[in-house]
């Protein structure tokens, strides 16, 4: 969120309510969890680091209130913005805490893994069907689609692979 | 309400190699006016078996199924011909469009082959062309259509008859993942225009749209469970994004 920002500020220099306006376009349907005071909490952070300042110049309104501050990014903003563009970091993929519950259930006969997969499957299933509604509701091709998009292949991939342990649990119980 | 489609303790079973499949194992099932189930399960668990068995493309070893309100498992093969024609719509994942034919000219051949004059089968299936968005490939051939357009054209053809049912197997097994989230959105209008549907898939996108999903494993129904819970758009939207290092 902190380095979104301040790419959005490596353009030019923006209001906080600029910024806001042009995050909530890029994330589509998804931009409603946005909450009013994210941005402006964020550029106060930015800010105590030294990597975006005020640009000095005066506000637009006869008060000056935090919207109507111009932000721009410092160089070691820059700097942060660049590092960000090329980092491959990535979100860490492997559902560790269901595959040990799964592995908790079988070993200790509490619950059996094949209704932990059923419960699990619905839940999921009930996610995508709302999040696709979330998407229906999107212009088709939009840039804020494609994170619904991304979520929702996302979802599969996690009820592809429930279906791996339904099948492997099965097995073992017949063992 | 009324039921659709009522199956009572269906059962069919298979020759293998070494001993008797029971692909779908004493299963019941009833289906509502203006409801979309989905099937789903692991490949091999029956669930297109179960389509076949309620479509009238085989027919049960034992058990019972109505459609409407007329009992349809004892039915000769052209009994079930002119039923089909005239109440199921089907979509297979291979779209199952006849080649030599248009676009148009598939979605009215089952209007035709009901006895629908040409004109009034002609206008219906062009109607339908374009309330699915594809009006504009309607005199091409399949192989100029892209896998989107051509199961567009199929649901338009399921369709045509106005059936009391449309039967989706697989609809989105050949499609990638933008043409799959188009039909889907299909699938959801229909749903929303309370279309009986009856949607069999391993695909959890298809699955999803569902009202009601009905799990099957081993050729049983192992589980059924409503999907749609009126979340409010909120707690969707909470549950999306992680907006992490601002909270």
């Amino acid at each position: 969120m902190q380095e979104a920002i301040l790419a959005l500020l490596a353009k030019e220099p923006a209001h906080g309510y600029e910024l806001r306006r042009r995050l909530e376009a890029a994330l589509g349907p998804a931009g409603g969890a946005l909450n009013p005071g994210h941005v402006y909490v964020t550029l106060s952070r930015l800010e105590r680091s030294g990597l975006v300042r005020e640009d000095g110049r005066p506000g637009l309104g006869a008060h000056r209130s935090r919207d109507r501050h111009v932000y721009e990014l410092t160089p070691a903003g820059r700097e942060r913005v660049e590092t960000w563009l090329n980092d491959v970091t990535w979100a860490k993929v492997a559902p560790v805490e269901f595959h040990l519950k799964l592995v908790a259930a079988a070993a200790t006969g509490l619950a059996d893994p094949a209704a932990l997969v059923d419960a699990q499957r619905l839940e999921l299933l009930r996610r995508l069907r709302d999040l696709q509604e979330l998407g229906r509701a999107e212009e088709e091709g939009s840039t804020g689609s494609l994170l619904i998009e991304g979520a929702a292949l996302r979802l599969q991939a996690d009820v592809r692979w429930l279906e791996a342990c339904e099948r492997h649990w099965i097995e073992e119980e017949s063992r | 309400m009324s039921a659709v489609i009522e199956a009572r303790d269906l059962v069919k079973t298979f020759d293998a190699d070494e001993a008797p499949v029971r692909a779908v194992d004493h299963v019941d099932l009833v289906l509502e006016e203006g409801e979309t189930v989905s099937v789903m399960g692991p490949s091999g668990c029956g669930k297109s078996t179960l389509l076949h068995l309620l479509g009238g493309l085989e027919r049960p070893d034992a058990g019972e199924v109505r459609l409407g309100d007329r009992r349809v498992d004892g039915l000769s093969e052209t009994e079930w011909a002119v039923l089909r024609r005239r109440s199921i719509g089907f979509v297979f994942q291979a779209f199952n469009l006849v080649d030599e034919l248009t676009a148009i000219e598939n979605v009215e051949l089952p209007a035709l082959l009901l006895g629908v004059p040409r004109g009034r089968a002609r206008r219906n299936a062009l109607d339908l062309l374009e309330r699915l968005r594809v009006a504009e490939r309607a005199g091409h051939l399949p192989d100029r259509l892209s896998g989107g357009e051509r199961q567009r054209v199929a649901v338009a053809r399921a369709l045509v008859n106005e059936p009391l049912v449309v039967m989706a197997d697989e609809p989105t097994g050949n499609l990638d993942s933008r043409a799959t989230g188009d039909i889907l959105g299909l699938f959801a209008e229909l749903r929303d225009a309370r279309q009986t549907l009856l949607l069999v898939t391993h695909d959890a996108r298809a699955a999803s749209i569902a009202d009601r999903l009905l799990t099957m494993r081993d050729g049983a129904v192992v589980g059924q469970t409503r999907l749609d819970t009126g979340t409010p758009i909120e707690r969707v939207l909470a549950g999306l994004v992680d907006l992490g290092d601002t909270a």
